[in-house]
């Protein structure tokens, strides 16, 4: 078998291929359009890798499940969609506050509850950042193509590994089955991340200890360390405290180990943002229609340029603000009512208008619509 | 008090297997807990299961601080959740010993999804539900096994709902194991807790357990002595069969193995399946 793999696939099946790529070997997960073909995918071929593929019975027990198997050591997944993204909510945040490595996938459909199974949006935008209660860290990915949907789900895995944080992949309808021929590069074994795990003097270690990369190393049940692992907020061997000053430690750590590692974790595309007077921020399947647009737009002599984040959360804040340095406007264009233009709107307060371009009905934004709407935005 | 004598206590010493440095613990006086988890220590102390390959998750809720007391691979999950946890421990990690500890409100109200699926499925782990007919912790409200009748705090003119029967449920619901012992006989009930752990597959034991400081004092039901005395004469133990002798044994509750299957553990079943994948294409 060759290293690299040319196939016509869909987002979702890209997606399952690149979890086990990456070397995910437990997914446990519930039915549900747009996503179920990540789970089809897994069932597959997860015990061809003597992974374990598991459909259990409801969405929360799926993100129990892997949560339990990430526990054992397992590398571990999940995929769901709008409804059951909420579901997920209550344990991702438990993932967070014990810092469990798991990879979640979204694939975004339309509209709020039930909304439109088999239509796409980027309604989530919030909810991945913010869905699960109390402060706490987490990453989100946004890949815009199959070929991206193959990678990024690789560098889920690599950076929930690394920073002992739950992941999430966040693309919409459109990506999860849209078909395009891509080149499955299968990554290094050394490129992958395994996990820090726990090794050496059992009374010396500190299940949550403070570390200089604030990532603690994590102990693997049968070699000895007997850790208790708890959601109720915890001191540094793990057991539950009320105590002011450890409590407050305790969170903000886990909000600064990923500050602290932003920009490993940070990813975003530019195009012709130099000279740019209005740039075009999107992500998603929405930036490849904005990349036509500039195209469009460039031909015609408007100097537009798009800044498109590959990384949602943590928001890739410093690059956008050079892409947006010189740039009298600002044009925000997603599939919502306006969820991230709120953060590029904070990120870019007093540097010029911000101006939106939102679509809550269930339909792609054309590239049409995004240069319509920088003509009318440009001054 | 005197220790009964056939604890052989010389041998068995529940502070070996207890994290001390986590105590004291949080349990009320005269709460029945305490000695669920005692006859789970002795059983895995009496079946050599080493702490280092023991796994036990736990929900939230009274029972669900037992694990922090436990000096193993304790996992204290989030509420109702503790047995899709454990699912994907145990199959992820089949080398370890799994144990759940829940308890009625876990099990059986937030949680009942995840067991009549645990049932099904057979994978290999114990589950321990401590029933104590209560929400213990949030302050005493009515739990789906609480009696008919008795006074909680969401229920001020007594409980009007009918119970779960947890055993009959688990059963109906395929478990290959259930089993149901009161705490006041700690030996009986860590006899069975050792063939629950012995047995392979999913194995669902109820203790009946005691909430002497809430529920007890609410319903006037006496001291922790009072409440295992009657919990215990409530019981029918298997070894009078099916028999209800009215008057004489008029007792509702049936305790020791209520049911046992032969069902192949959920990986074993797999591993056909897999083959065919592998060779077929």
């Amino acid at each position: 078998m060759s290293q690299v793999q040319r196939q016509n696939i869909q987002g979702n099946q890209a997606c399952a291929l690149g979890a086990i790529a990456a070397g995910c070997r437990f997914y446990a997960g519930y039915p549900i359009t747009p996503s179920s073909e990540v789970a089809e995918v897994m069932a597959r071929e997860l015990p061809k890798v003597d992974g374990m593929f598991i459909q259990m019975e409801d969405e929360i027990a799926s993100m129990g499940a892997v949560i339990g198997a990430s526990f054992g050591g397992a590398k571990a997944m999940t995929a769901t969609s709008g409804p059951g993204f909420s579901l997920k909510q209550e344990n991702l945040g438990y993932a967070a506050m014990t810092e469990t490595p798991c990879v979640v996938i979204n694939v975004m459909r339309g509209g709020p509850s039930t909304g439109m199974p088999t239509r796409p949006g980027q309604g989530d935008v919030m909810q991945a950042r913010w869905g699960t209660h109390g402060d706490h860290p987490i990453i989100v990915l946004a890949p815009a193509s199959v070929s991206e949907v193959y990678s990024e789900t690789i560098r889920a895995f690599n950076l929930s590994e690394r920073f002992r944080v739950p992941v999430i992949v966040l693309f919409d309808e459109t990506i999860g089955h849209l078909l395009e021929t891509v080149e499955l590069l299968a990554p290094a074994p050394e490129s992958l991340d395994e996990r820090k795990w726990a090794n050496g003097d059992d009374n010396a270690y500190l299940p949550y200890g403070e570390t200089e990369d604030l990532v603690p190393a994590m102990a693997r049940p049968g070699d000895g360390f007997r850790a208790h692992t708890t959601g109720l907020t915890h001191d540094e061997r793990g057991f539950p405290t009320q105590d002011p000053a450890i409590a407050s430690r305790a969170v903000a750590r886990l909000l600064e180990k990923i500050e602290l590692h932003s920009d490993q974790i940070a990813s975003y595309q530019t195009l012709h943002c130099d000279d740019a007077d209005i740039v075009i921020v999107a992500f998603g399947i929405v930036a490849r229609a904005a990349q036509r647009a500039v195209k469009t737009l460039r031909a015609e002599g408007i100097r537009a340029g798009l800044f498109r984040p590959r990384t949602l959360w943590p928001f890739p804040e410093q690059a956008l603000l050079e892409a947006a340095n010189g740039a009298k406007s600002l044009l925000v264009v997603e599939m919502n009512a306006g969820q991230l233009a709120l953060e590029i709107e904070r990120l870019c307060a007093g540097r010029g208008a911000v101006h939106r371009l939102n679509r809550i009905d269930g339909e792609v934004i054309a590239p049409a619509e995004i240069a319509d709407a920088v003509r009318q935005a440009a001054p | 008090m005197n220790i009964a004598p056939h604890i052989s206590a010389e041998q068995f010493d529940i502070r070996d297997f207890m994290r001390l440095e986590a105590f004291p613990h949080f349990l009320c006086p005269g709460c029945g807990h305490g000695m669920a988890l005692r006859a789970l220590m002795w059983a895995l102390y009496e079946n050599n299961i080493s702490m280092d390959d023991l796994a036990v998750v736990t929900g939230i809720g009274c029972s669900g601080r037992l694990g922090a007391y436990i000096d193993a691979n304790t996992f204290h999950v989030t509420h109702g959740r503790p047995l899709a946890f454990a699912t994907g421990l145990a199959l992820a990690r089949p080398d370890l010993h799994v144990v759940v500890i829940t308890s009625d409100g876990d099990c059986l109200a937030i949680g009942g999804n995840h067991l009549i699926h645990s049932c099904r499925r057979n994978v290999n782990m114990t589950c321990l539900m401590l029933n104590n007919e209560v929400y213990g912790m949030t302050g005493g409200q009515v739990s789906p096994t609480t009696s008919a009748t008795r006074y909680t705090t969401t229920t001020p003119g007594g409980n009007h709902e009918p119970v779960f029967d947890a055993c009959k449920l688990a059963e109906a619901a395929g478990a290959s194991f259930v089993g149901r012992e009161v705490t006041m006989q700690v030996p009986t009930l860590k006899d069975l807790v050792s063939e629950a752990l012995l047995h392979d597959g999913f194995s669902f034991v109820e203790i009946i357990s005691d909430c002497t400081e809430i529920f007890g004092r609410k319903n006037q039901l006496g001291d922790s002595a009072e409440m295992i005395l009657s919990q215990k004469a409530a019981t029918r133990p298997d070894s009078y069969g099916s028999k209800v002798d009215t008057p004489f044994r008029p007792n509702p509750l049936p305790t020791g193995v209520l049911a046992r299957a032969n069902r192949p553990e959920y990986r074993a079943n797999l591993v056909p399946a897999k083959q065919k994948e592998l060779g077929g294409g």
